[in-house]
């Protein structure tokens, strides 16, 4: 009996104090939650690659030790000995296949977003699972074919193969992604244009484009990512004169010595490109990608 | 029309990283070169230049990758007749059979026309195990067997004395003894990784020197049998008992960190190891390391024979220049220039046998090269266990099926090793994949 009291007064003051707690204290009680649980996501995200770029400038001595040094004479060492190993090349051959695919990913694929979202054609839903279904082939499956058809037709170790197979393998996404947008544009503005009695490329130029500007920024930068990370392709189908910057870092890694100091140095270089980018993009960025969320 | 301008200079960008480096003038051949990026490889890229000095008419271009993506990589290229290689880095697993596929150049007329290239000079076992029909198909860069390393100090300290062939036995009561528990240093360091060339590299001379093969002579699989069996389980008891931390994920690099720095007292693995632990700049313990020949129990010598060696594609149309090169960098004089320009602990061992009479060497590798010799030299891979088996190889069984079942059979050992399973279970699974991959052989 005087348990159930007990229990019954209890509830009664939790309500009385959450009924007391002004409505404003309380929402900022949630943000620090938040806050907190960003931080630790955040950390939890950033430390590897904090890591790399501090065992970049460590001997390879130091990066091996049993516990793990923070505190240690930095030495750029390692980066000499990267460009010692000619990353020139490779970068070259990196921002040509990156930048090209990703432009040609643009020119073919906002006309043909628009033609699935604004100007839906027959058979709209098949063309976009189509689309969507060649990414459900994993890469490594389909490598033998290609490998033997780029070998048939002599264009092995060539930049341009890597060009159209990124070109290819970043489509799909780049038209999904671009529908999403172009499907925001509002309905009265292009039939406002249409009875001014502007062309289709007027009105996708100077009304449609500028709306979802963020959005194809956005499918940009997700493709230049996708593109400069791209491993299979690149090992599988170059040797000395088309290899991209992820096969360069494999040549650091050894069977036998000790290379994490080096590797790190070779891999903070090939990531300082895209991170660069990002940061240059960061706020249209977050814009595109909050695009459709906030209608 | 801006997007044009740009287009067209990123195309101009394209074209001269990819062709422009193909050898536009007149009377230069380019010759490619597929390399794995171990240590001595990386030094003969930066003593090339000398070779394109002496050779005007030859440019060189390599691919250097590691180990697993070189492998994959080079037989993808060589099998299917891809040809983007003129030279490519193999090894004494790949050499006889690839030889026996007509895909590599037969190199023998190239050596008997090379004076003073001295083929006779290669270590015996080295040269056979990269010849098909008595003709070379490879010629190595360097070679390798395993031996065991140990702590001078800490076994004087505990007063011991490392016999001078010891059996695993011996060494399992060195490590138990050595081994000062938990979070300490250990007893001993071996691999456990999955991988054919990981874990199973170490554990296949224990396998052999117990007495176990692979398969009898008619082709059953024998991974069940008491030989192996007990083999296998003295291998995982000895590294889960007094082995490093988180050995099913130690190679040879998490193994050449744990003994660089004193974490554990001894370490079975390839003789190329000395020229890390012994580099003051990697290593804590150089100069206080001990070498013994690979323990054994029932065969005389258990070392692994391995070689990295230079062969050509038959595809490639650039043969003598390719050949140029490869016989500057496996020819006496490499050894030579290499130990004067990088350093004599950097020179390729285990191709030639005067490397080991060179007197600037011999005072710095005096501890372990004569070692390495005496390990290459004994290796026996026509009869690598007690028993007749119908295969070659040391370390590996030298058929193209192996490189998967070697690594489905290291990831059941390994799993052992991690104390997820029991070494009855790992080799029951085992004892399935081999007895498939034997039974094409029946036939």
């Amino acid at each position: 009996m005087a348990v159930t009291t007990d229990t019954a007064s209890d509830e009664r003051t939790t309500a009385t104090d959450e009924a007391q707690v002004p409505r404003k204290q309380r929402t900022s009680g949630a943000n620090v939650w938040f806050g907190v649980i960003a931080w630790i996501v955040g950390i939890a995200f950033f430390f590897p690659v904090f890591w790399m770029v501090l065992t970049s400038f460590k001997t390879e001595a130091d990066a091996y030790t049993t516990t793990p040094k923070i505190i240690f004479e930095p030495t750029l060492e390692q980066y000499e000995g990267v460009f010692a190993a000619g990353i020139g090349p490779y970068l070259a051959n990196s921002v040509a296949a990156t930048v090209i695919s990703t432009i040609l990913v643009l020119l073919l694929g906002v006309p043909a977003a628009f033609a699935l979202s604004l100007r839906p054609v027959q058979k709209t839903t098949d063309v976009l699972f189509f689309f969507i279904s060649t990414k459900m082939l994993p890469v490594v499956a389909a490598i033998v074919p290609i490998y033997v058809v780029v070998n048939q037709i002599g264009m092995l170790d060539n930049i341009w193969t890597l060009i159209i197979l990124y070109t290819g393998m970043n489509l799909p996404i780049a038209v999904w992604m671009m529908r999403s947008f172009f499907l925001e544009v509002p309905g009265e503005l292009l039939e406002q244009a249409s009875i001014d009695g502007a062309p289709l490329w007027r009105t996708l130029r100077e009304i449609v484009l500028p709306i979802i500007s963020p959005g194809i920024f956005a499918t940009a930068l997700i493709c230049v990512i996708f593109a400069w990370n791209e491993f299979f392709f690149a090992v599988n189908l170059t040797a000395a004169n088309a290899g991209t910057v992820p096969v360069f870092l494999v040549g650091f890694i050894t069977s036998e010595g000790l290379y994490w100091a080096q590797l790190s140095a070779a891999a903070t270089l090939a990531a300082l490109p895209v991170v660069l980018a990002g940061w240059v993009a960061q706020n249209k960025l977050v814009q595109g990608l909050s695009f459709g969320a906030v209608k | 029309m801006v997007l044009a301008a740009l287009l067209a200079s990123l195309a101009l960008v394209a074209g001269c990283s990819g062709a422009g480096a193909l050898g536009a003038e007149e009377g230069v051949e380019t010759v490619t070169v597929a390399i794995v990026s171990n240590p001595q490889m990386e030094d003969a890229i930066s003593l090339s230049p000398q070779f394109e000095a002496e050779n005007p008419g030859i440019r060189l271009r390599f691919v250097s990758l590691s180990e697993n993506e070189a492998r994959a990589k080079i037989t993808a290229s060589v099998a299917t007749g891809g040809g983007e290689f003129d030279i490519v880095m193999i090894s004494n697993y790949e050499t006889p059979q690839w030889a026996q596929n007509g895909w590599l150049t037969n190199l023998q007329p190239y050596i008997d026309a090379t004076p003073g290239y001295d083929a006779a000079d290669f270590i015996p076992t080295v040269r056979d195990s990269l010849s098909y029909q008595g003709s070379m198909y490879s010629v190595p860069f360097y070679g390798e067997s395993s031996f065991l390393m140990y702590r001078k100090d800490l076994f004087q300290q505990a007063g011991i004395q490392m016999p001078a062939q010891p059996t695993w036995p011996q060494v399992a009561e060195f490590a138990a003894r050595l081994d000062q528990g938990e979070g300490q240093r250990r007893g001993i360091c071996l691999r456990g990784k999955p991988g054919w060339g990981e874990v199973m590299a170490p554990l296949d001379t224990v396998i052999n020197t117990f007495g176990g093969r692979w398969f009898d002579p008619e082709w059953r699989a024998q991974l069940t049998s008491p030989e192996v069996r007990q083999a296998v389980q003295f291998y995982v008891d000895l590294v889960r008992q007094h082995g490093q931390p988180g050995a099913s994920q130690s190679g040879f690099s998490e193994c050449a960190t744990q003994f660089g720095q004193g974490q554990v007292a001894m370490w079975y693995d390839a003789t190329s190891a000395a020229g890390t632990v012994e580099d003051p700049a990697e290593s804590t313990v150089a100069g206080q390391i001990g070498y013994a020949p690979a323990p054994v129990v029932a065969t005389p010598a258990s070392g692994w024979l391995y070689s990295w060696s230079l062969a050509i594609p038959e595809t490639s149309p650039r043969k003598d220049a390719a050949w140029k090169f490869m016989s500057w960098m496996t020819n006496k004089q490499y050894i030579e220039r290499a130990g004067q320009e990088v350093g004599w602990t950097s020179v390729p061992p285990g191709s030639r046998q005067s490397t080991y009479t060179i007197p600037q060497y011999q005072q710095v590798s005096g501890a372990y090269g004569p070692l390495i010799l005496q390990g290459l030299q004994r290796a026996n891979p026509q009869q690598p266990t007690v028993q007749p088996v119908p295969y070659q190889g040391v370390q590996f069984v030298r058929i193209p099926e192996f490189q998967d079942l070697g690594t489905r059979v290291s990831q059941q050992v390994s799993a052992a090793i991690a104390g997820q399973i029991t070494v009855d279970e790992a080799l029951e699974q085992s004892q399935n994949y081999a007895e498939t991959v034997g039974e094409s052989y029946q036939r």
